[in-house]
C-alpha cells in the first residue's frame, strides 16, 4: 500500500550526471501515511552521486503536513549529504512553510536525550535521591511538631471552623464504609477460626479469637487503611491542588504558615477521630464474627457475648487504641507531606496522592510489626 | 493639589523602598537570572518585563519572600529581609499584597472569608466591622452582594479581582502583580490597569507588576527592569517610555515594538 502510493506520489528522473528532477505527484494525505526518504537518497547516490535536486509540484493535486513533513526530512538528509536542494518548482504556500519549519535551529539543550547510565553512578544517585526523600520527611516532621507545639502553646494559627469540617470528614463520614469492611473481615476472621476449632469440637473459642483479634490488630489496621486510602490520598490531593493553584503561597505571603494553617487541623483531626473510628470498628468486627458465631450449632448470642466479655482485656483494647493513634498521625503525615511536595501539574496531583496512599499503608505495616513485637517484647 | 504636591517631590528625590543588589536566582545548580541589581521607589509602577521564560515571576517569588536568593539581597527599606528575624518577617509580610496569576483564592472559603483572613488575623476589629470592611473592598473591585461565593462558582476575571481585594485587605504598602491582564478580556484588562493607576494615587501604593502586555506596559508602567532568557541578566531598568526612546540594546527595542524595529 506504502509503496504503490510512494510510486504515485514520487518520481525521480535524471536529467543529467550530477542532476535529478524529483517529481511530486498526486494527492498528499495524512491518512496515507508519509513516504520514506531512504528510497530517494538510494536513487540519488548511484549510478553517480547527483550535486542538485530540484523539486517539481506541477502535478500535485493536493497536500498537508505530510508532504511538508517529507519534505523537511529530504532537506535535512541532502544537507547532510551535501546535496543542493532547490524548491523554486515547489507551490509559495510550501515553500514558506518549509522556511519557517528550518528558521529557527534545534535547541541543543532542548534536545537533550536521556542519555544511558551506568549502574553504579545509577545506584548511587538513587540512593541520594532516597537521602534527600528522608530528610525532606524528616524536616516536615520538624516543621509539624513545631506547630503542634506553637498549638500547645496556644500560638498556632488556623481557622478552628476548619479542625470541625475536617473532624467530620474523617469522622462521621468514613463510618459506613468502616462498618462493611468490619464486619467482613470480622466475619472472615470467624470463619477461618472456626474451621480449625471445629476439628476439636471448640467452636465457642471463635468468640475469643475474633474478639482479641479485632481489638488488638484488625479494627485498628483496618481503619487505618481506609483512611489511608480515604482520607490520606483527600488531603493530598487537597494540598496538591492548592500548590497547584498557587494557595498556598497566598497563604504564605499573607503571613500563616501552610503548615499550621493547613497541615496541623488535619493531622489533629485525623489523630482524634482514629481512635473513635478504632473502637467502631472492633465493636463492628464482633458483631460480624457473632453473626457467624451464633450460626454454628451450640452457640448462642448471649453465650458469644460472655466469651467475648470475657476473652478481650483492657489491655488489648488499649494496644489497640494506641496502634490506631500512632496509624492516624502517620496517615495525616504522608497525606499531608505528599501534598505539599507536590509539583505544579495535574498529573503531580494524581502522583501525590496515589504516593500518600502508598507511604501511609506502608508506614502502617511497619509501625503496626514494631509495635507488635515490643509488646511481645515487654509481655502485654 | 496637596496629592500633587507630594508627588513632585517624590519625583524630586526618589525614596527608594525595594532594593534589589547583586541577586542571584537560582533553582539548584540551575541559575536563572544572575547580578540583577535596581531599585523600586515609592509610588512607582515598576515593571518586570521579559519574554517568556525569563524569569520574571521567579523574581517576584523572590521579592515577595517565597523563594530565598542563590546570592544577593532583597530589601525592603534599610531591612534585608532573608537576613531579618521572623518576627521582622513577617511584619513586613503584613505590609505587602499580592495577587497571583490565578487569584489564588483559598478554594474552601467563600469571598467574604477570603478577604476577611487577614483582616482578623492582622486586627483587633470586631466580627460586624470586619463584616463591613470585606464588602467595602468587594465593592471596590466591583463584586459588591459576591460575599457568600465560592471562588469556584464565579469566572476567572471575577476569580482575579476577588484576589485583588484579598491583596488591598490591610491597605498595604507594596501591591504585587503577577501577569494581571493574563486571561483577562481586553476591557477588563483596562479597567485593572485603571485600578492599579487609582490605587497608586489614592493610597501612594508602590505596585510592582510582571507582565508583558505591551499596552499596560506603557499605560501604567513608570520604572521597570528588562529581563533577558538568554543574557541570565537584566539588560536595562528605568521609565519604560525612555526605554523605548534611548535604549540602544536590540532586544528591548525589539521587545518594546513589538518586534517591529529589529
Amino acid at each position: 500500500m506504502a509503496l504503490e502510493n510512494e510510486k504515485e506520489q514520487l518520481q525521480l528522473d535524471r536529467q543529467a550526471d550530477t542532476r535529478s528532477v524529483l517529481s511530486i505527484c498526486g494527492n498528499w494525505n495524512i491518512v496515507h501515511g508519509i513516504p520514506a526518504t531512504d528510497s530517494v537518497m538510494k536513487e540519488l547516490a548511484q549510478p553517480l552521486r547527483s550535486q542538485q535536486l530540484f523539486l517539481n509540484a506541477d502535478r500535485l493535486t493536493g497536500w498537508d503536513s505530510s508532504l511538508l513533513s517529507f519534505l523537511t526530512k529530504l532537506q535535512s538528509r541532502c544537507a547532510a549529504e551535501e546535496i543542493e536542494l532547490v524548491t523554486d518548482g515547489l507551490p509559495d504556500g510550501i515553500r514558506r512553510l518549509l522556511a519557517l519549519a528550518s528558521a529557527v535551529p534545534k535547541e541543543e539543550e532542548t534536545q537533550a536525550r536521556e542519555e544511558t547510565v551506568a549502574l553504579l553512578p545509577r545506584v548511587g544517585k538513587a540512593a541520594v535521591a532516597q537521602m534527600n526523600a528522608a530528610l525532606e520527611m524528616l524536616g516536615f516532621l520538624g516543621d509539624a511538631v513545631v506547630a503542634f507545639l506553637k498549638l500547645c502553646q496556644g500560638k498556632a494559627r488556623f481557622r478552628k471552623s476548619d479542625v470541625f469540617l475536617l473532624l467530620q470528614e474523617c469522622g462521621a463520614q468514613a463510618l459506613p464504609i468502616v462498618s462493611l469492611i468490619s464486619i467482613l473481615v470480622g466475619m472472615i476472621l470467624a470463619f477461618v477460626s472456626a474451621i480449625q476449632l471445629k476439628m476439636f469440637g471448640a467452636q465457642i473459642f471463635v468468640a475469643d479469637l475474633v474478639g482479641i483479634g479485632m481489638t488488638r490488630e484488625m479494627g485498628a489496621m483496618m481503619a487505618a487503611i481506609i483512611m489511608a486510602g480515604r482520607t490520606g490520598a483527600a488531603f493530598a490531593a487537597q494540598l496538591g491542588t492548592m500548590t497547584v493553584n498557587e494557595e498556598i503561597d497566598a497563604i504564605s505571603t499573607m503571613g500563616f504558615s501552610p503548615i499550621e494553617f493547613l497541615v496541623l487541623p488535619r493531622m489533629l483531626a485525623l489523630v482524634l477521630m482514629m481512635p473513635l473510628l478504632c473502637v467502631y470498628a472492633d465493636l463492628m468486627g464482633v458483631v460480624g464474627g457473632a453473626i457467624v458465631g451464633v450460626n454454628m450449632p451450640d452457640v448462642t448470642w448471649l453465650q458469644y457475648y460472655e466469651k467475648t466479655r470475657h476473652a478481650v482485656s483492657m489491655t488489648d483494647c488499649g494496644i489497640g487504641l494506641f496502634k490506631s493513634a500512632v496509624f492516624g498521625m502517620l496517615v495525616a503525615i504522608s497525606g499531608c507531606l505528599r501534598g505539599m511536595q507536590c509539583g505544579r501539574s495535574a498529573s503531580a496531583v494524581g502522583q501525590a496522592a496515589t504516593s500518600a496512599v502508598v507511604t501511609g499503608i506502608v508506614l502502617i505495616i511497619v509501625a503496626d510489626a514494631i509495635i507488635t513485637i515490643l509488646c511481645d517484647v515487654i509481655g502485654i | 493639589m496637596k496629592k500633587v504636591e507630594r508627588n513632585s517631590v517624590l519625583k524630586s528625590f526618589p525614596e527608594a523602598h525595594i532594593t534589589v543588589e547583586d541577586l542571584t536566582m537560582a533553582y539548584g545548580d540551575f541559575v536563572i537570572q544572575r547580578d540583577l541589581d535596581f531599585q523600586i521607589n515609592r509610588g512607582d509602577i515598576f515593571i518586570i518585563m521579559g519574554g517568556s521564560g525569563c524569569g520574571k515571576s521567579t523574581l517576584l517569588r523572590h521579592l515577595i519572600g517565597l523563594k530565598p536568593p542563590a546570592k544577593g539581597r532583597v530589601r525592603y527599606g534599610d531591612i534585608s529581609y532573608w537576613e531579618a528575624s521572623p518576627e521582622e518577617r513577617e511584619h513586613l509580610r503584613r505590609r505587602i499584597g499580592v495577587l497571583f496569576q490565578s487569584g489564588a483564592l483559598i478554594s474552601s472559603m467563600t469571598l467574604a472569608e477570603n478577604v476577611a483572613l487577614p483582616i482578623a488575623e492582622y486586627t483587633t476589629l470586631a466580627s460586624d466591622d470586619i463584616r463591613d470592611l470585606v464588602a467595602l473592598k468587594l465593592s471596590l473591585v466591583g463584586l459588591a452582594g459576591y460575599e457568600g461565593f465560592y471562588p469556584s462558582e464565579i469566572s476567572g476575571g471575577m476569580q482575579k479581582r476577588a484576589g485583588l481585594a484579598r491583596a488591598m485587605a490591610l491597605d498595604p504598602e507594596i501591591l504585587f502583580f503577577d501577569e494581571p491582564s493574563a486571561g483577562l478580556d481586553p476591557i477588563s484588562a483596562r479597567l485593572l490597569d485603571e485600578l492599579i493607576l487609582e490605587l497608586r494615587d489614592s493610597l501612594e501604593t508602590t505596585v510592582v507588576v510582571v507582565t508583558h502586555e505591551l499596552a499596560s506596559i506603557f499605560a501604567i508602567g513608570n520604572n521597570s527592569v528588562f529581563l533577558d532568557a538568554d543574557a541570565r541578566t537584566m539588560l536595562a531598568t528605568g521609565d519604560p517610555h525612555r526605554l523605548l526612546e534611548e535604549s540602544e540594546e536590540p532586544k528591548i527595542r525589539k521587545f518594546l515594538t513589538r518586534g517591529e524595529v529589529a
